[in-house]
């Protein structure tokens, strides 16, 4: 084993470490995704097809939520577009902490960017430089958990019925707030946020589906774009 | 087990759909060096999106889900996120059951 090799273990093992906790929170909502998916006569092989290749939660619920049958495929891959905008800004965000990583990596890489791994994947970008082996392992358990629990939970459909019972609607709630915590910079971050926030309140009252989240990301990346960049202004203030 | 083909093309065009959404902003932002308004937007581009995903649920679902929405964020400030997590999920079971 060469030294990198040792290096790429440790890296992917820190990885998987730090995706852990979340992967017990995704199973209630892979089986609960399952169960809705085989109400409306997805079969386990389409389930895991959809989870393995799609791999985004929330236009996988929205999905199976407006699915027919015969399935309405043009509704359903512009829904899954527009659902999953914030993607867009997402890679956006993260390309810096990619620099140095081969074309064919980055683009493999890409595919697992979920909502969760790219949180985490910031944040280790931010103390240290990110590296592929750190991402596969905040990626791979997260996918084949994903894959095999939304499989699981079509087989063995009305598992679970009422993950609210258990506070479990509120765990990504909760995963995102420590993360923000973890991302909060004081004045400079309080103004995108709030803009955010209201925006994205103001969308989930007023339009349907899940248009809040692209909204409430423009509102507040709008708000950055007016602050301009923190070295910029650290500049301008001492001139 | 059956894969019908008209299931199978939904899917391949969701699949299609959510890939190019992952990898476009990458794309766009590659080769171009970023600074001015485009920095700032970048740099606040993480918050605003998760700040988006939770705001309905934390500010504007009712009292027990902002009261554990506030409760996880002291938790965070000093504890594991494991713990905060938790402490979260198991605040607003209670507070539903006290308050609604």
């Amino acid at each position: 084993m060469t030294p990198s090799d040792f290096d790429r273990r440790g890296e992917f093992a820190a990885g998987a470490f730090t995706i852990l906790p979340l992967l017990v929170a995704v199973v209630p909502f892979g089986l609960l995704l399952g169960t809705l998916a085989a109400q409306k006569g997805l079969s386990p092989l389409e389930v895991a097809f959809m989870g393995a290749t799609v791999f985004a939660g929330a236009s996988q619920f929205v999905a199976v939520e407006i699915w027919t049958a015969p399935p309405a495929v043009a509704l359903l891959t512009a829904t899954a577009l527009m659902v999953n905008l914030r993607h867009v800004l997402m890679g956006a965000a993260q390309a810096p902490h990619m620099r140095g990583w081969s074309r064919g990596t980055a683009y493999g890489c890409l595919f697992f960017m979920a909502d969760e791994i790219w949180a985490f994947a910031l944040r280790r970008g931010a103390e240290r430089p990110l590296t592929p082996a750190y991402y596969l392992g905040l990626s791979l358990p997260l996918y084949l958990g994903w894959v095999a629990t939304t499989t699981l939970g079509t087989i063995f459909g009305g598992v679970l019925q009422d993950p609210a019972r258990y506070g479990l609607d509120f765990a990504f709630t909760a995963v995102f707030l420590t993360l923000l915590v973890s991302l909060w910079k004081g004045r400079r971050t309080f103004y995108p946020w709030a803009a955010a926030a209201l925006a994205a309140v103001a969308a989930h009252e007023l339009l349907p589906g899940v248009w809040y989240i692209a909204l409430g990301g423009l509102a507040g990346t709008l708000v950055g774009a007016w602050q301009g960049p923190a070295v910029l202004r650290e500049a301008t203030d001492a001139a | 087990m059956q894969l019908d083909p008209l299931v199978f093309a939904a899917i391949a065009g969701m699949a299609v759909a959510t890939y190019f959404t992952r990898f476009i902003g990458y794309w766009l932002v590659r080769h171009r060096t970023v600074s001015g308004r485009l920095a700032g937007a970048l740099e606040a581009v993480p918050g605003a999106v998760l700040t988006s995903i939770i705001a309905p649920m934390a500010l504007a679902t009712g009292p027990a889900e902002t009261a554990a929405a506030a409760l996880t964020v002291l938790l965070a400030l000093r504890l594991p996120l494991i713990v905060a997590v938790a402490g979260g999920c198991l605040a607003v079971v209670a507070l539903r059951a006290l308050i609604g």
